[in-house]
């Protein structure tokens, strides 16, 4: 064993900080367009800042410039860890930071200016797609690499969810932009009507499947034991939800097109796969959140430890709400309402905001070799996201069922009892309580950028020697 | 692309999907140990100082969750299509689905509607009942473009005055709402006319309408209307209901009254579409929706 050996902390320390200030960019956007939908004149029609160009921004900021760096930094540290070896071609590695954060300045210029394939949560044109795929290659040599150059002999299980991620997205991302490019700033799908809509939510719902899915279980599956300091709860159930949700998650894309020209057994099949998925998302909770099992009481004290596991069960929550959103019927009522956007928001803000941000409170002292700045700031954070999370999700469920409600509304003579532009009026108050959800969640994550801010003023930054394997 | 909805390819499908689901009932059974005796021991692989793992056995009620889901599913994929051209037991389709519904939808109410049909125009507005579920179709179809008010907006003509661009009878109300009306102003009439011929056109245009104008320029401007436009807008400048050519001489316009906006008119010329809502309103809705727009100006 080289002593001298140290952990590739650099790329993770970048990633980890440019993770918060892509989280407060990415939250900022939304809270500006959630107050646009409440004050529709409120940016005076500027087109650079109209709702439907910000609207990309946000989603794109938050789910791969904030989510993506967080992942980037999670796992990183944990591939280096658990296979006790620095990272695999370090100089590939910051190739990966410099271009990951390329591609985000350059989704940040290119949106508000109105370029886009117009495909949702692959909105960015050819030239970026191609960097992207550049990017990510690049991410898979150094992280299988890493797992090849592994010293124990089994593969931690985080790294499984990780590796399955990585897979997925590559393929997911090159399929899904397979383009025609017409000028730089303009291309157009290769796929046609109901095949080009399929391939898209094939797409789209695999980015939260294998992106805001499994690679935050990934996160969740090292961050939690080792906060609590207890094994993982059952290494049998890991093995059987990790491939059934693998297996599963692939075919529920179609659930998002209930009722549309698409033919009728596709329909059927996403329904059934999304059905099947809800145990197999569950066993991610299971294990999470009975890891606590005889620690119970460290979650009085613990604000890292109330992030992680009130996380654990914003996903729990959301992994019910979507398959039973799957089923037909249901999905007669919610489909084009603001419960999806609830629904998304659960999961988003709750189980992927709130997972990332306890791990990377976990994560930044460890690489300053310091304790984070303020304990009971971590806590007011805490607080914070949880009161945001919930105005803005019980908002949109009561909103988006109202909207439901109201379009099917039948009066007794056959017509129907509102129009559409009276559900927009009852929406009104909703959109103002989630834009101040949206506003006391981003408010939390400011808290955590100064409280970060104060923590690597504090120490140095620090590369951990390499631990030898325990046998 | 359309191979994609190839026959072949759903049956390849139904088979990924039948071994995918034969996977998973064999995860779950192979590894469904009930209960392990004694103490639960770490299963001795040790990660990054001290990540270890215990081995629980899958709890109970996740298990039979899973089961039950599985289940659900193999049931369902044999009643609804689900597994490449297999119709399914059901015998579903979204769209007879969509045609039953449409046919209790008829059944509970198209009585209702005949009976309104069977009635004139103009009694049937002073029906309050028939007026109110009149009122009720227009807030879902009509809104959109003419206004909650109906009194519509640029471009959109205000359904409450008594100004008719394809007349205000209740056969011609009825006939637009049945199968749309499609008007069309050409640009520059239809010839190269010069950006001052256009100009003064428009001075003589608003002249027609009685407002203060450049007697010059509508002189010459009449000389161009007199070759061109009257044709449909007639010499006297009141319009030709056949056609949808708009009245110049009062004082509604469709799309601006400002000098602006009548020049952009001109130069640019105009297309107002009122779609067709015959098919999918039937005959007997539309039938009470013109009363009901009839009603909104008498």
């Amino acid at each position: 064993m080289n002593s001298a050996q140290t952990y590739n902390y650099d790329v993770v320390r970048k990633f980890a900080v440019m993770s918060v200030v892509w989280g407060i960019v990415g939250m900022l956007v939304g809270v500006i367009i959630a107050f646009l939908l409440v004050f529709p004149d409120m940016l005076e029609g500027i087109p650079y800042l109209s709702f439907g160009r910000l609207r990309p921004l946000h989603t794109n900021a938050v789910i791969f410039a904030f989510g993506g760096s967080a992942l980037f930094a999670t796992s990183y540290y944990i591939v280096q860890r658990t296979c006790h070896t620095p990272l695999f071609a370090p100089k590939l590695a910051a190739f990966t930071f410099w271009g990951w954060q390329l591609v985000i300045v350059l989704a940040a210029i290119t949106l508000p200016l109105g370029f886009t394939s117009s495909k949702e949560y692959a909105e960015l044109e050819w030239p970026i797609d191609i960097l992207i795929t550049i990017v990510w290659v690049s991410y898979a040599i150094v992280f299988f690499g890493t797992i090849m150059m592994r010293k124990v002999k089994h593969i931690y299980v985080a790294n499984w969810f990780f590796g399955a991620y990585i897979i997925t997205i590559a393929m997911l991302h090159i399929v899904n932009n397979l383009e025609i490019p017409i000028t730089w700033t303009k291309s157009y799908s290769i796929y046609s009507g109901v095949q080009d809509a399929m391939i898209q939510w094939w797409y789209g719902h695999n980015a939260v499947g294998f992106f805001l899915t499994a690679a935050f279980l990934g996160m969740m599956y090292y961050f939690i034991p080792k906060q609590v300091g207890r094994p993982v709860y059952s290494y049998r159930l890991s093995v059987v939800h990790f491939w059934a949700l693998v297996f599963t998650y692939i075919w529920a894309g179609p659930h998002h097109l209930m009722y549309t020209a698409l033919p009728d057994w596709t329909q059927s099949l996403g329904m059934v796969l999304s059905l099947i998925l809800l145990a197999p998302s569950w066993g991610g909770m299971i294990n999470g959140i009975m890891t606590l099992s005889g620690a119970w009481e460290k979650l009085r004290d613990d604000p890292i430890l109330k992030f992680l596991v009130v996380s654990v069960s914003f996903y729990g929550m959301s992994t019910f709400e979507g398959p039973m959103m799957a089923i037909k019927t249901v999905n007669a009522l919610s489909h084009y309402t603001d419960w999806t956007i609830g629904h998304v928001h659960s999961g988003a803000l709750g189980w992927v905001g709130m997972v990332s941000m306890g791990s990377l409170y976990y994560l930044i002292p460890r690489l300053y070799n310091t304790t984070m700045y303020s304990m009971k700031l971590i806590n007011i954070h805490f607080w914070t996201a949880t009161i945001g999370v919930v105005l803005y999700i019980t908002s949109m469920w009561i909103s988006g069922i109202m909207q439901g409600l109201m379009w099917r509304a039948v009066n007794s003579d056959g017509t129907l009892t509102y129009s559409f532009v009276e559900s927009v009026q009852a929406m009104h108050p909703f959109y103002f309580v989630r834009g101040v959800g949206g506003a006391v969640f981003l408010f939390g994550m400011l808290i955590m950028a100064y409280n970060v801010y104060k923590t690597i003023a504090q120490g140095k930054a620090y590369n951990a020697p390499v631990v030898a394997p325990a046998h | 692309m359309s191979d994609f909805t190839h026959p072949i390819i759903g049956w390849l499908i139904a088979i990924v999907t039948i071994l995918s689901i034969l996977f998973c009932f064999w995860l779950i059974f192979a590894n469904n140990i009930k209960k392990v005796e004694g103490e639960i021991k770490p299963t001795g692989h040790v990660w990054d100082e001290d990540l270890e793992e215990f081995d629980n056995p899958l709890p109970r009620w996740w298990y039979y969750m899973f089961l039950f889901t599985l289940v659900f599913g193999v049931i369902y994929l044999a009643l609804y299509p689900g597994l490449g051209a297999y119709k399914g037991l059901f015998g579903w389709t979204q769209i007879n689905q969509y045609e039953k519904e449409s046919a209790t939808y008829d059944a509970k109410y198209s009585q209702l509607y005949s009976a309104y049909a069977a009635t004139p125009i103009q009694e049937l507005a002073k029906n309050t009942d028939a007026m109110k579920s009149g009122e009720r179709i227009f807030a879902s179809y009509c809104t959109v473009c003419h206004g909650s008010d109906a009194r519509g907006g640029i471009g959109f003509p205000n359904l409450t005055d008594d100004n008719w661009l394809w007349g205000g009878s209740p056969e011609q109300i009825k006939t637009s709402i049945m199968t749309g009306r499609t008007a069309n102003m050409p640009a520059r009439g239809g010839l190269p006319l010069t950006d001052d011929e256009v100009e003064n056109v428009a001075e003589y245009v608003m002249s027609l309408a009685g407002r203060d104008v450049d007697k010059t320029a509508s002189e010459l401007g009449k000389q161009v209307y007199g070759k061109i436009c009257l044709a449909c807008h007639l010499p006297t400048g009141t319009g030709n209901q056949a056609l949808g050519a708009a009245n110049l001489t009062d004082s509604v316009w469709l799309y601006g009254s400002a000098r602006s906006a009548i020049i952009e008119t001109i130069k640019n010329g105009r297309v107002g579409v009122m779609p067709a809502h015959g098919d999918f309103l039937g005959e007997d809705k539309v039938h009470l929706l013109s009363a009901y727009v009839y009603s909104l100006s008498h």
